[in-house]
């Protein structure tokens, strides 16, 4: 009788997962593998067949120079937007939490560029950053400023595209932090208050940052993978322009991959970007077993 | 924090973060001339809504465009969760061989981005002559782990007897699922749904590799197209269609603003 049932429920198991898994052996393990075996060959669409190149792919990376212009605009650009968007979302966070009135409208405002079309709000962005009929650069001549070119000029390119990042990724990672504060509970804070923690400065030493460092360390993670990732501002403005100045990684898998249809080359460079991500997560990982073993 | 200073504050860091929708919307009402003019006036002197939209409603199908991101998003949508709830309850709630290999293969999908895949899946859909099609669009996204994970995790949450329950009165499994199981699970599969809908509405990077044909476009790829091809300096009316494409789940998530912060909040998990 239960062995019936266990089999039972077993055949039901595998019925239920059967086309899941079949799903995801189709669309991503199997892909993902493969793009590790075509990382070794010089694979081109539309050419007949491939040879094995080895590591030539990976050696071609280290020593192209467009290849290293794309890895060090992608770690500046991280290196900007990474931190400003978590302190905002941050920022933004405490703010909203330290009173009562406004609170889910302004929540409402800061998340709203999540759901919003990046491509349309990119246009957008475009022309408050035109050089000469912007907004910017005529609210900045009103104090004898003259603005930049900011999405022309190679100078500039990285920080204007960084500054639409923070734009971006501020109110997501405020609701981040937002559901992390609402998970601090409140006699905490009552206790620091009799242990003489009395400004809120002191609160948020002894109180808030401890225990929101969990959160933060989810939201320093994503943010950092979503920055790498950045791929829709650069092909509705830039294209990777002026002289390569923001060129970043995932635009350059795009163009090596489907453009100029290099598929070996274009897959080592995922498996590059692959790695990177693994990594990322890998730190993450080992940053919250440390936590929780020492604390 | 006393009162003033903190809504002081707090409205000029909304005034900035909203800075380009107000922008967008009083570009698409001015007519070419005021575009021009480095000024810092909102209001237009003369309106030309009606000319910037009807531009952008006359040479380029937007609607056509709305309905395949409704379409598009939509049969992602359904695929994965026809996928994911089956799964999530049967990596939460059954015993069988393979559960174990199958959820750590799970945990592994989620560390994945979605560029990764996408040179063998274009090389795939180019064989079978799916490039330009609905189901190029759609296929790769059928499945779902982030999906999967968050209904398991649902699902074990849920006390056992209620199942017990269903099985005492003879049901089978797929019953179970079904009649029990699901209908208790609207609060994860609302948030499933929004995050769903919000990364495929926006996505540009596959559509971008897949298609190249005019009635396929997506919001996305078709705003991309306009401002190439068409528009020119016409901002008026890039910034018209622009408008056009934004507001539909922008205006969704004024609606349902609590859901869809929930709903991003878990998804947050995935990142």
């Amino acid at each position: 009788m239960s062995e019936r049932a266990g089999f039972g429920e077993a055949l039901a198991g595998w019925l239920l997962t059967g086309p899941a898994i079949l799903a995801y052996l189709a669309m991503l393990l199997i892909p993902t593998l493969a793009v590790v075996v075509l990382a070794f060959t010089d694979f081109e669409l539309g050419m007949p067949g491939f040879h094995w190149v080895g590591l030539d792919n990976f050696s071609e990376l280290l020593t192209d120079h467009g290849m290293r212009t794309s890895v060090r605009n992608t770690a500046l650009y991280v290196a900007l937007v990474t931190p400003a968007s978590i302190l905002a979302g941050l920022g933004l966070a405490l703010l909203i939490e330290a009173g009562s009135r406004g609170k889910v409208f302004f929540r409402a405002v800061f998340f709203l560029p999540v759901v919003s079309l990046m491509v349309a709000m990119a246009t957008a962005w475009q022309y408050l950053l035109h050089p000469t009929i912007g907004p910017v650069n005529a609210w900045l001549a009103l104090f004898g400023i003259a603005g930049p070119n900011w999405l022309g000029s190679s100078d500039w390119v990285l920080v204007s595209l960084g500054l639409i990042g923070v734009w971006e990724n501020a109110g997501f990672n405020m609701v981040l932090v937002l559901a992390g504060l609402t998970a601090i509970p409140r006699e905490l804070y009552a206790a620091a208050e009799v242990d003489g923690a009395a400004g809120p400065w002191a609160r948020f030493r002894l109180v808030t940052w401890p225990l929101l460092g969990p959160t933060m360390l989810l939201v320093t993670t994503i943010t950092t993978i979503r920055a790498i990732r950045t791929f829709d501002s650069i092909a509705t403005l830039t294209q990777g322009g002026p002289n390569k100045a923001s060129e970043m990684i995932v635009w350059t898998i795009y163009q090596e991959g489907f453009s100029y249809l290099r598929m070996g080359y274009a897959a080592a460079l995922t498996v590059v970007f692959l790695v990177v991500v693994l990594a990322i997560m890998l730190v993450q990982t080992r940053l919250i077993e440390k936590r929780t073993h020492y604390s | 924090m006393r009162a003033a200073p903190r809504l002081v504050l707090l409205s000029l860091l909304a005034v900035l973060v909203l800075l380009p929708y107000v922008w967008m919307i009083s570009v698409s009402l001015k007519p070419r001339s005021e575009v021009f003019q480095a000024t810092l006036s909102l209001i237009p002197k003369d309106f030309a809504a009606v000319q910037n939209y009807g531009r952008v409603l006359r040479e380029i199908p937007i609607g056509r465009y709305l309905l395949n991101g409704v379409f598009v998003c939509g049969s992602i949508l359904a695929f994965q969760l026809a996928f994911a709830i089956p799964a999530g309850y049967a990596l939460a709630k059954l015993r069988f061989r393979g559960r174990g290999v199958m959820f750590a293969m799970i945990l592994l999908g989620l560390l994945v981005p979605a560029h990764v895949p996408a040179i063998p899946l274009y090389i795939a859909a180019a064989n079978a002559g799916l490039l330009n099609t609905y189901t190029a669009l759609i296929a790769p996204f059928t499945i779902s782990v982030f999906g999967i994970f968050l209904f398991r995790q649902f699902f074990r949450a849920m006390p056992d007897e209620l199942l017990q329950a269903g099985r005492v009165d003879g049901m089978n499994e797929a019953s179970v699922m079904l009649r029990v199981a699901l209908p208790n699970a609207w609060p994860a599969a609302t948030a499933f749904a929004i995050f769903s809908v919000v990364a495929h509405w926006s996505d540009l990077f596959w559509p971008l590799i897949v298609i190249n044909e005019g009635a396929l476009y997506t919001p996305a790829l078709g705003v991309l197209w306009f401002r190439a091809e068409e528009a020119g300096d016409d901002y008026g009316a890039l910034m018209a269609a622009a408008v056009l494409v934004t507001a539909p789940l922008v205006a969704a998530f004024l609606l349902a603003q609590r859901r869809f912060i929930e709903g991003m909040t878990m998804s947050g998990m995935k990142g």
